[in-house]
């Protein structure tokens, strides 16, 4: 099922000229045709002729909104080594994504209108997808004053997403009145749930394995604290909380009481958090060593349909890349993450479609329209069915689904190889990526 | 025989056996004029050390040079390592010594388990942070057997700080894998969540379980842990968990008393108690050489025959 288009033919045009996509499944429905004029999505229906238009023959491809990613961390500014905007990017064409929200955990941190502008421009240089910064909530991500959200949400980054990520915002105080700063500027504030006086050290999920392994714990209560304080001062002062990489049972829970109460509490989680488990940790191998850490099997039942019902809003990858001296050392030494960009959505098929917890219109929704709409992006991208219908912008992403591949992390875009799927045969392929009608991914490589 | 030390949770019956009966050979080597058995000439055993420990190290150092293996020990202190070098780049430095065992103590747990990913040749786990010290439990299992003349429906009670102690998991894997019904005694704070999984007994109350134990391993408790609040005062420890002369009254005639050492006495090991002739500590460090000429034996492809 790949696309025979000859590369010579095809309009470089950054507009992106016009794409007839021969055969599509929108949503995994019935087949048709779709055209793609510059930036817009001009017209769906049976056998549409096009002349002028490059023609791809995407028989019995899915063709999804654009995907999003509220949870990137693309390192640049700082650990080029790891990452750069260029290469993260091309990762998550790769990936189906026409959108990543870019983590402010840097060096130095997107605390300032600078830095956020500095990512913003990158992302927009590179092409590969659109870059929304994500703003620290804190000066330096220390959690003792606010940084300048309103000249962050100002700038020509708009960021409209804060977050400490990788700290969490841990005074009640503070994390109270970021919550309500943000209201000016319909910001939400994303939290990274840890207690940090409960984690300190905190190798791995506290429990069986962690006990055996001889590994400090991270104790699910440590994340459902934070969660339920922060889903009360939410309600509180009417805010949007976010909460970011959702890992355990309980906070599911807490999620879902939140809700019932109607206060404006999203959340996430991640495809390794729908997947793996902490007794993968017996290797002593730190490329399962993430944070929050793998939980147990009942955690990941609970995420999973969790997700299903809508409790958790979205999956987002919490992409980490990481050089291989951070990853190759004895468990404690090393750092905390996972590559995800490359992964997330055959892995998302393979936990949520292949069992049938999600169709394929839920999982778009769970992988684009609802990060658009907690991220902010334009009204069009909320809806998934809205975004492929005419007149959307053309973000689209073209999906074999009886595709298998094996993942190999030297094949991967990202600089880093940080992956707990390499040899995994997974299902599920992005064909090609179409940001704004210009395809970025065609025949399963960056164009 | 297994190819690397590094647990006694995955150490089997026969080969822990083994482990001990060979051990029983090496003892006798100890009682000859000549203490040297020509069998590892030619053989490289590096003592790998990231935490200080003269104990264990010289153990290990003893029994290597017994089996007239060279013994190259390599610090970290002051060495490369201190100056930030991996612990891949001193595996492949070991490698390029052409080391046939590497003994590794290392404060991470998984240490010793990274390090086998990266060296052809053998490891042996000699402490890693947290989680296991198999030549410790396999030289008390040695000792218990050879005082008490079996294993097999024994009560072991280890009492101290389980949660942090390689000592505990090491031991309460290898005595119940050899038949021993074994119980850990501690404060609640100081057992880890998750140990209902454990092959264990656990108790809070040392004095109702004294009486039915045939053995008692005592561990040493930092003064550390009670700045983080594991318990109120060292005195509260000993008086709720300190073995003291009127505890070692409560237990059989017969039963042992056993230390990994090193002791923080009149904390968790009243002295006399120590020294009384219930305590198997003097022992123990003979019987830590002939376990651990066992295990380099072994793992550098020895039968039980022994020249
Ligand atoms: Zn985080």
């Amino acid at each position: 099922m790949t696309q025979r288009v000859d590369a010579a033919v095809r309009d470089p045009v950054d507009s992106g000229g016009r794409w007839l996509l021969r055969g599509v499944r929108p949503l995994g429905g019935a087949a048709v045709d779709m055209l793609l004029d510059g930036p817009v999505l001009a017209e769906i229906g049976p056998a549409l002729s096009a002349p002028g238009a490059t023609v791809l023959d995407a028989d019995g491809l899915i063709a999804l909104p654009g995907l999003v990613d509220l949870h990137t961390h693309l390192r640049e500014p700082g650990r080029e080594d790891a990452e750069t905007v260029a290469s993260g990017t091309r990762a998550a064409a790769l990936g189906g994504f026409t959108t990543v929200f870019a983590m402010a955990n840097t060096e130095p941190v997107a605390d300032t209108a600078g830095v956020v502008e500095q990512v913003w421009r990158l992302g927009r240089t590179a092409g590969h997808c659109d870059v929304r910064p994500v703003g620290a909530v804190t000066e330096g991500l220390h959690g003792a004053r606010l940084a300048e959200l309103g000249a962050m949400a100002s700038s020509a980054a708009a960021v409209r997403v804060f977050s400490d990520d990788g700290n969490c915002v841990s005074d009640a105080v503070l994390m109270r009145r970021a919550l309500e700063y943000v209201k000016a500027f319909d910001g939400v504030i994303a939290q990274h749930a840890q207690e940090p006086r409960l984690t300190e050290n905190a190798q791995l999920n506290e429990g069986v394995v962690s006990a055996r392994l001889g590994l400090p714990g991270w104790p699910a209560a440590a994340e459902e604290a934070i969660i339920a304080r922060d889903a009360l001062l939410a309600g509180h002062v009417g805010s949007r909380l976010h909460v970011c990489h959702v890992s355990t049972a309980g906070s599911v829970e807490i999620l879902r009481w939140a809700k019932s109460k109607g206060w404006r509490v999203t959340a996430e989680v991640t495809p390794h958090h729908l997947l793996l488990t902490d007794d993968l940790a017996a290797s002593y191998d730190p490329v399962y060593k993430v944070n929050p850490p793998l939980r147990t099997a009942a955690d990941v039942e609970a995420l999973r349909a969790g997700l299903a019902d809508g409790t958790i809003d979205c999956i987002a990858t919490d992409h980490a890349p990481h050089a291989p001296q951070d990853k190759e050392t004895e468990w404690a030494a090393a750092r905390p993450g996972m590559v995800g960009l490359e992964t997330a959505l055959s892995i998302a098929i393979m936990v949520m479609v292949e069992p049938g917890l999600l169709d394929w219109a839920g999982l778009a929704d769970r992988m684009a329209g609802a990060p658009s709409r907690i991220g902010g992006l334009p009204q069009a991208s909320r809806d998934v069915a809205a975004a492929l219908r005419p007149g959307a912008v053309a973000n689209v992403v073209l999906l074999d689904p009886a595709a298998r591949w094996t993942v190999d992390p030297h094949a991967f875009a990202s600089r880093s190889r940080n992956t707990p799927y390499a040899g995994r045969s997974l299902p599920g392929r992005v064909q090609a990526t179409f940001l704004r009608g210009r395809p970025t991914v065609l025949d399963g490589k960056i164009v | 025989m297994i190819r690397h030390l590094l647990s006694t949770e995955d150490l089997g019956r026969d080969d822990a056996l083994l482990v001990l009966d060979t051990a029983e050979y090496m003892a006798t080597v100890a009682d000859r004029s000549v203490k040297k058995l020509p069998t590892l000439r030619g053989r490289t055993v590096v003592n790998l050390f990231f935490e200080d420990s003269t104990r264990t190290r010289t153990s290990f150092e003893v029994a290597a040079k017994r089996l007239s293996a060279d013994v190259i020990n390599f610090s970290a202190r002051g060495s490369s390592v201190s100056k930030g070098e991996s612990l891949k780049d001193t595996a492949l430095t070991l490698e390029a010594m052409g080391a046939d065992v590497v003994v590794c103590r290392h404060p991470a747990s998984g240490a010793p388990r990274r390090l086998a990913g990266w060296v052809r040749g053998s490891v042996v786990n000699a402490g890693d942070g947290t989680h296991e010290h198999p030549t410790q439990a396999l030289l008390d299992a040695f000792t218990i057997r050879r005082r008490l003349g079996r294993l097999d429906g024994l009560s072991v009670t280890i009492v101290g700080d389980i949660l942090h102690s390689r000592v505990a998991r090491s031991n309460m894997w290898l005595l119940s894998t050899l038949g021993a019904a074994v119980t850990v005694v501690a404060p609640p704070t100081l057992v880890p969540v998750g140990i209902e999984r454990w092959p264990v007994t656990v108790s809070y109350d040392l004095d109702a379980v004294l009486p039915k134990s045939d053995v008692v391993i005592v561990l040493r408790v930092q003064r550390e842990r009670m700045t983080a609040a594991f318990f109120p005062t060292e005195r509260e420890y000993t008086r709720r968990y300190g073995l003291d002369a009127d505890r070692l009254a409560a237990m059989p005639a017969s039963a042992l008393v056993m230390h990994p050492g090193p002791m923080v006495r009149g904390m968790e090991i009243a002295s006399d108690v120590a020294d009384s002739t219930r305590s198997t500590a003097v022992e123990q460090v003979a019987n830590g050489v002939s376990v651990r000429m066992a295990v380099l034996y072994l793992l550098l492809g020895g039968t039980r025959e022994v020249a």
